[in-house]
């Protein structure tokens, strides 16, 4: 089954770390993911730049309207994301549970509902 | 390599994965110390053989090979992620001295390992519901979200409890050992429970949509085996007994519509005789053993029942006596209720219904609704109506189950005509 796991950090926390520490981190961030491509959890993962960077998109009415900013004022930001193929989901906790942002944020983990027909893929172990 | 032979061992792997994963997982488990930690090395191990197999070609021994790669590529992954977590060197450097007694892979060491691993998933100082869920995934491989389908829960909750679960396991340090003989009767009973409780679910759902849910009764019927074969006691035998006479009679508890069948309507034609023959074999064993406890004595009387060619030839005597003896080793009110109904059988409906109404007026089944559906049922068959309808009202107000509702539904309907 896959699962997206949503990390979300307070990007007040990760404004305040030191050169050397936010480098810790990213070299952790960077190791757990190659961990997870080796055990074939990852099918694509990705950080995302700063919540002040993000547009709003909405249409209504047929019109376009953009707003700078998050969908919602949040304490803790999306920071980036692993779509993952796990067993089950406990597997995919169990995953979520090794990326840093579960010990210094929070990880939501996600089922994905499976619009579109799939491929029939290999069953994970 | 070409894509066929590929194609073949993945297919083998496969194989070994549906009949090897658990015990596989089990041996990891002991080896390693730890539940998510043995997961994730039986995952690394068959992703391993995936790879191997096609070059190195298929192991002598394919669960030697996967517990030794599970704990290879375990200490492996340790190491790597020492680089942020210092305790896990020291982890890997314990794991990698101490081999765990992993030469011990023969067949009997791994079957110590599954039940080592039930006796655990089992543990008393688990919740009830955690034991279930636990066992379910652990032991016989289901998924969370299958966990969840089969209990009507949403998967989340479920995967709170395994989570919750192996956290205690781990910080309680409750060790990963079949318990020895002195606390063995206390801790086999609560095994016996769980399984019974799985068989009890997928044999009459508690509710939902449809009666029964095959999957898990065979899973329960999987493990008795299992403890069968590797623990012999009475009541593991009792109870497989049990299981197996229960469900000889699957076919014929539902219509091809879906209805329920009561035991006096079924077409005993679709009983499976191997199953009766087994399960009444297995009472047979169960009761020449001096320590006769409740599991056994439900499979008796259930092989009372598989030996009668219909509802009137059961010999109700024999059952009424075997009732006696267990509400003496196992008192409680829905054993008094069965007995009653078998009473009513034996000697006549008036006889029946005054037992009924006695453990009634105690209060003690008053919210079960086979109590007031077995009254309305006495009721019925002494023609008095208006107190059968009421009682079948009752009835129907406490299930939660599909075609229970509607067979009582049907009983109510055919009073009025």
């Amino acid at each position: 089954m896959k699962y997206l796991c949503l990390v979300y950090d307070d990007e007040k926390n990760l404004d305040a770390m030191s050169e050397s520490e936010l480098d810790g981190l990213v070299g952790e961030c960077l190791a757990v993911d190659e961990e997870l491509r080796k055990s074939g959890h990852v099918i694509a993962s990705e950080a995302l730049e700063p919540v002040h960077t993000a547009t709003t998109v909405r249409v209504r009415n047929g019109k376009v309207s953009v707003t700078d900013g998050p969908f919602a004022e949040t304490k803790e930001q999306l920071g980036g994301f692993f779509l993952i193929d796990a067993r089950d989901l406990n597997d995919a906790i169990q995953v979520a549970s090794r990326i840093p942002s579960a010990r210094l944020g929070s990880v939501e983990v996600r089922p994905v509902w499976e619009l579109r027909q799939q491929e029939p893929r290999a069953r994970r172990w | 390599m070409t894509d066929d032979t590929a194609e073949r061992v993945r297919e083998r792997v496969d194989a070994v994965y549906r009949a090897d994963s658990r015990r596989v997982l089990a041996t990891l488990i002991r080896l390693l110390g730890d539940f998510d930690l043995a997961e994730e090395a039986l995952h690394e191990a068959f992703t391993a053989a995936v790879e191997r197999w096609p070059r190195e070609g298929t192991p002598a021994n394919p669960r030697a090979w996967l517990v030794s790669a599970g704990r290879f590529k375990a200490i492996d992954g340790l190491r790597r992620r020492a680089r942020f977590d210092a305790s896990m060197a020291e982890l890997a450097a314990r794991l990698d001295a101490d081999p765990g007694n992993a030469a011990a892979w023969d067949d009997e060491g791994v079957e110590d390992d599954r039940l080592r691993l039930i006796f655990t998933c089992c543990h008393p100082a688990l919740p009830p519901d955690a034991q279930v869920a636990l066992t379910l995934r652990e032991v016989c491989g289901l998924t969370t979200e299958e966990i969840a389908r089969a209990f009507l829960t949403a998967a989340p909750t479920v995967a709170q409890r395994i989570v919750r679960a192996k956290a205690k396991i781990r910080d309680a340090h409750i060790p990963y050992q079949v318990p020895s003989r002195a606390e063995l009767p206390d801790r086999l009973d609560t095994v016996l429970h769980v399984i019974y409780l799985v068989f009890n679910e997928g044999y009459s759902a508690s509710s939902g949509a449809s009666l029964t849910r095959p999957d898990l009764s065979g899973e329960a019927i999987r493990m008795g085996r299992l403890l069968v074969e590797w623990l012999p006691e009475p009541e593991a035998v009792g109870l497989l007994a049990l299981m197996l006479l229960h469900e000889s009679r699957r076919a014929a508890r539902t219509s091809p519509a879906g209805e329920l069948v009561l035991l006096a309507d079924q077409d005993r034609s679709l009983w499976e005789r191997d199953q009766i023959a087994e399960g009444s074999a297995l009472v047979k064993r169960a009761l020449s053993s001096r320590q006769i406890g409740p599991y056994t004595l439900q499979a008796a009387i259930a092989a009372v029942h598989a030996e009668a060619p219909d509802a009137a030839a059961t010999d109700w005597a024999q059952i009424v006596g075997l009732y006696d003896v267990l509400a003496r080793a196992d008192p409680s009110p829905v054993v008094e209720l069965n007995r009653a109904v078998a009473v009513a059988m034996r000697d006549s409906p008036l006889a029946g219904l005054v037992l009924v109404d006695a453990i009634l007026a105690r209060g003690d089944l008053a919210g079960y609704h086979l109590a007031h559906s077995a009254r309305a049922d006495l009721c019925r068959r002494l023609g008095r109506m208006a107190e059968a309808r009421v009682a079948y009202e009752r009835a129907l107000g406490l299930t939660r189950q599909e075609p229970e509702r509607r067979f009582l539904e049907r009983r109510l309907s055919e009073l009025r005509d």
